[in-house]
């Protein structure tokens, strides 16, 4: 009973076997069984041909579909299989089976192999068994795939029997697909025909509609409908799928935005400045990132994955320090004048931009991703670079960290309190003087982390900071200067209105519909989103 | 008698200023067109080109000064207005070029050909006449400014992010029209003009021409300047600056003194534009950078803001030192504007003409002072008011409000 049910189930396999074994005394090798292929006639041929097959011989594949396209040709005097090259006469031959050239020959002495339709259709079963039924589950998925591209309607009961015996879920998905994209092209009744539609609809990307569409194209009456509906499902998911993906540049936009912004906006929220050197302070950060990646790349290759960890602290520091230079030494001059700040902090970034362009070149100096950080990975169907995934990761720890100062620390109370009533803070025995440079350091120092992760997406030349001082501007007095939430709704806003807009009109013309609309949104609420409360009258 | 009245209200300085430029104005060309080539007095051709445009330069300015200076706006985007009135004359020039260009359309502009449009759109027509040209030159940066200080002004968006937002205007013309498709010769701008008015441009009687006409649009728009700062108005003007809220507080409408200065302000800044485009022969919108408009700020803080002689003399001064340095030090000229911008912030706030008159004013009231003394009573000296006078608060940072 078990014996008659195993003979039942294998008896394609059993067949063939059988078949090998009576074919000669042993077994008998691709070199014997593809000598024999010029002789007798095409069903001599086709039996040959599932021989070949049966021997499971990698070659045999590339064989069999050489003889399917008629590239086969026998040498007469000597029985040799080769494959023919070149034009004219004499032509050069490769043996079919090694590979190897055996010189020239004659036209004249060369006989093509014949085939014809029935014996390609062996063919194709032939080869099809040996992939779509080999042991290794990759041979098995990249036949699949092709068959899927195929879409062959003849193979549709190959994909029937591989499909009843495949254990692997991923490998027999890519087969039912395939299946019904043969089915698809065939002339089935309609309720294979509806569930080949579904499978298809299932998948639910690009290739699938393209499917579907060329279907629709050929399709009789009664079927159209059902293909309809497949192609609006998949371009409902299609569409759901691409708001996903922008929604997702938004939030990595945002992201760059509120690094770049949030030192900015703490600056602006303590003392009142503007600081135009801002965006240098980005850039020094990302030069300082090159430096570090070129010392570890010289000096200790291997810990080049953790470049970034050395570069982060680093760059801090060197921002930092610079930040507190630059406010002992002008901007303490100038304080109760905001205007003259601006300028005299657009002349140091003038500065500052000219003495990196001497001394590194103007051209982009080039800043590597460690392997943790390069590819991407696919999230339901949206891709997601892992740079930017970190970056995102990054901001939002930075914007935590920030938080943590600002609400736990005694600098972060002096800093509150200097915010909101410097005169009284003053009065209480605030430092403010102090206050003010370790704010403007702490704010040029996330600069400097903020140039770090920019360093990873975009190029690092002297110009960089010019590229970001803008919109973190816009971020600024958009989110206004009262909260630290302020700025990540600000910048999170933002980067997904641009992204959202970009489709629909160009990124240029995104931006400036955006640099509008926050010019508009300042007539409404002139402080910004989260405004600073207080009675204050000003002058 | 009303003409002493007028030069007196007016001040001396006046007299000075007109003067001096109505003489060059009539010098210059003199001396360009009428003494041979090789003559030691003689003006070279580049050069008359070269003041030309430091002339227009100094009429832009002159437009911040009366806005920044006497009402205390700070716009980062003057450059646009200047940027405008030069796209307008620029127009008029394209235009003029008629089947000259290179592709022989009568009717298109090259650029227009190049994208293979058909027609000539809509906001070109007309620009084949000089007034209408001239009437947008004045019209639609003064219209920008009108809607723009409607909005602003009204919202009461003050200071720093009055200065931020008009950078955002324009950076957001700059990115416009830097795009091909919007029908003003995208990146490449508007070039290769031939003729304005029928007159050939690179002749050295139009280049002299245009000169003087510089010259006298200066000296014209030092003369409004002057009345309109002298003036009642003038003085509603300073008080908005020192100290808006009172000002509003006693009747007053600061968000009109405003409105009315800044477009008056958009319109010297846009003839100022069309000046520049026909002596310096392109026009692109580079000029709408946000650095170019800062620069005119460097101009008017080097001469002297709130005196209207600085910023001219600051605009010529600039300008002449970034001609000789990226000539002979290229790579120190950022330096150098860079240092400019902290030097003048920190050690001249009122400029070069503001602190000399600071010193003669000083030096006239110890001499008053010293006259009035009686022997028996300690000297009175007069209260100097505190050096950050025009910036209004006392000296500590101001949390942004």
């Amino acid at each position: 009973m078990i014996f008659t049910d195993f003979l039942r189930r294998h008896v394609m396999m059993i067949a063939v076997a059988l078949l090998a074994t009576c074919g000669g005394a042993s077994a008998q090798s691709v070199e014997d069984l593809v000598r024999q292929l010029p002789e007798g006639s095409y069903s001599d041929r086709a039996e040959i041909v599932s021989q070949i097959a049966a021997t499971g011989d990698p070659r045999a594949a590339n064989l069999l579909d050489a003889l399917a396209a008629g590239e086969l040709n026998v040498v007469e005097a000597t029985g040799q299989i080769v494959t023919l090259s070149g034009r004219g006469d004499p032509l050069d031959a490769v043996d079919a089976l090694t590979g190897e050239s055996i010189g020239e020959v004659a036209k004249a002495s060369v006989e093509r192999i014949r085939v014809n339709n029935s014996l390609r259709r062996a063919v194709r079963t032939a080869v099809g068994q040996l992939t779509l039924m080999s042991g290794d589950a990759n041979t098995r998925m990249t036949a699949a795939r092709a068959m899927f591209q195929a879409g062959d309607p003849d193979n549709v009961e190959l994909l029937d029997e591989a499909i009843a015996e495949e254990q692997n879920a991923a490998v027999l998905q890519v087969m039912e697909e395939a299946r019904a994209v043969a089915i698809l092209r065939s002339d089935a009744e309609p309720a294979a025909f509806a569930a080949a539609v579904d499978t298809i609809a299932v998948r639910g990307d690009r290739q699938a509609l393209g499917i579907l569409q060329a279907a629709l194209s050929s399709a009789t009456a009664d079927v159209t409908p059902t293909i309809e509906k497949g192609i609006a499902d998949i371009q409902g998911r299609l569409a759901l799928l691409d708001v996903g993906q922008n929604v997702w540049y938004g939030v990595s936009l945002g992201a760059v935005l509120l690094l770049a912004a949030i030192g900015l906006a703490i600056t602006f929220g303590v003392m009142g400045v503007i600081n135009m050197a801002h965006g240098e302070m980005v850039m020094l950060g990302a030069y300082t990132t090159f430096l570090v990646q070129n010392f570890i790349r010289v000096s200790f290759p291997e810990l080049f994955d953790w470049s970034l960890a050395f570069a982060l602290p680093a760059a801090f520091l060197v921002t930092g320090l610079i930040g507190i230079a630059i406010e002992r030494g002008v901007i303490r001059f100038l304080y109760g004048r905001p205007l003259e700040t601006l300028l005299a902090t657009w002349g140091l970034s003038l500065i500052i931009q000219q003495a990196v362009r001497t001394t590194f070149g103007a051209s982009n100096r080039e800043v590597g991703n460690p392997s943790w950080m390069s590819g991407s990975f696919d999230f339901y169907g949206i891709a997601i670079t892992w740079n930017r995934f970190f970056i995102v990761i990054f901001a939002l720890i930075v914007f935590a960290a920030l938080l943590l100062v600002l609400k736990r620390t005694a600098l972060g109370l002096q800093m509150r309190a200097v915010t909101q009533n410097r005169r009284m803070a003053s009065s209480m025995g605030i430092r403010t003087p102090w206050v003010d440079a370790m704010t403007f350091g702490l704010g040029s120092g996330i600069a400097g982390l903020a140039g770090v992760a920019l360093s990873q997406i975009d190029n690092v030349s002297p110009n960089l900071g010019q590229g970001y001082i803008i919109d973190s501007f816009m971020v600024v007095v958009f989110g206004g200067v009262g909260n630290l939430w302020g700025t990540l709704v600000g910048a999170m806003t933002l980067g997904v209105l641009n992204k959202f807009l970009e489709p629909y009109a160009g990124a240029v013309l995104a931006k400036i519909l955006l640099l509008v609309f926050i010019i508009l949104f300042i007539q409404k609420r002139p402080r910004g989103l989260f405004a600073q409360k207080g009675r204050a009258v000003e002058a | 008698m009303i003409t002493q009245l007028f030069i007196r209200a007016l001040g001396a300085r006046l007299y000075w200023v007109v003067g001096l430029l109505l003489l060059a104005a009539i010098l210059v060309p003199v001396s360009n067109l009428l003494l041979p080539i090789g003559h030691p007095l003689r003006v070279p051709n580049y050069m008359v080109a070269l003041m030309g445009k430091y002339l227009t330069y100094a009429m832009l300015a002159l437009a911040l000064d009366l806005v920044w200076g006497y009402v205390g706006i700070l716009s980062l985007g003057h450059g646009a207005f200047f940027a405008l009135g030069g796209y307008a004359m620029g127009m008029y020039l394209m235009r003029q070029i008629g089947s000259r260009g290179v592709y022989g359309n009568a009717e298109l502009p090259d650029f227009m050909v190049f994208l293979n449009w058909s027609e000539l759109p809509w906001y070109w027509w007309g620009f084949d006449h000089f007034w209408f040209a001239m009437l947008m030159v004045m019209a639609v940066p003064g219209l920008l400014a009108f809607v723009f200080g409607w909005f602003a002004f009204r919202s009461r968006v003050t200071g720093v992010y009055l200065s931020v937002i008009t950078q955002a205007m324009t950076y957001a013309l700059m990115l416009a029209f830097f795009r091909n498709d919007m029908g003003f010769g995208g990146n490449n701008g508007l070039t290769d003009f031939r003729e304005i008015v029928g007159y050939s441009i690179q002749a050295p009687g139009t280049r002299a021409a245009l000169f003087a006409a510089t010259a006298v649009a200066l000296a014209l728009s030092f003369v409004i300047c002057s009345a309109i700062t002298k003036s009642k108005l003038g003085k509603i003007m300073v008080a908005v600056r020192d100290a808006e809220s009172r000002t509003r507080f006693i009747g007053y409408r600061p968000e009109y003194v405003k409105l009315f200065a800044f477009v008056v302000s958009a319109v010297i800044a846009g003839i100022a534009g069309a000046l520049y485009v026909p002596q310096v022969g392109i026009i692109n919108p580079g000029e709408f950078a946000p650095a170019n408009s800062i620069e005119i700020v460097v101009w008017a803080a080097v001469g002297g803001r709130g005196t209207l002689v600085g910023p001219i003399i600051g605009a010529i001064l600039v300008n002449y030192a970034k001609t000789w340095f990226t000539a002979a030090y290229p790579d120190l000229w950022l330096f150098a504007l860079g240092g400019l911008f902290v030097a003048v912030t920190l050690f001249l706030p009122k400029g070069i003409v503001g602190t000399i008159g600071r010193y003669f004013e000083d030096r006239r009231d110890t001499k008053a002072a010293r006259a009035s003394e009686t022997p028996d009573l300690p000297v009175v000296r007069p209260e100097k008011p505190p050096v950050h006078r025009l910036s209004g608060a006392d000296a500590s940072p101001q949390p942004a409000e």
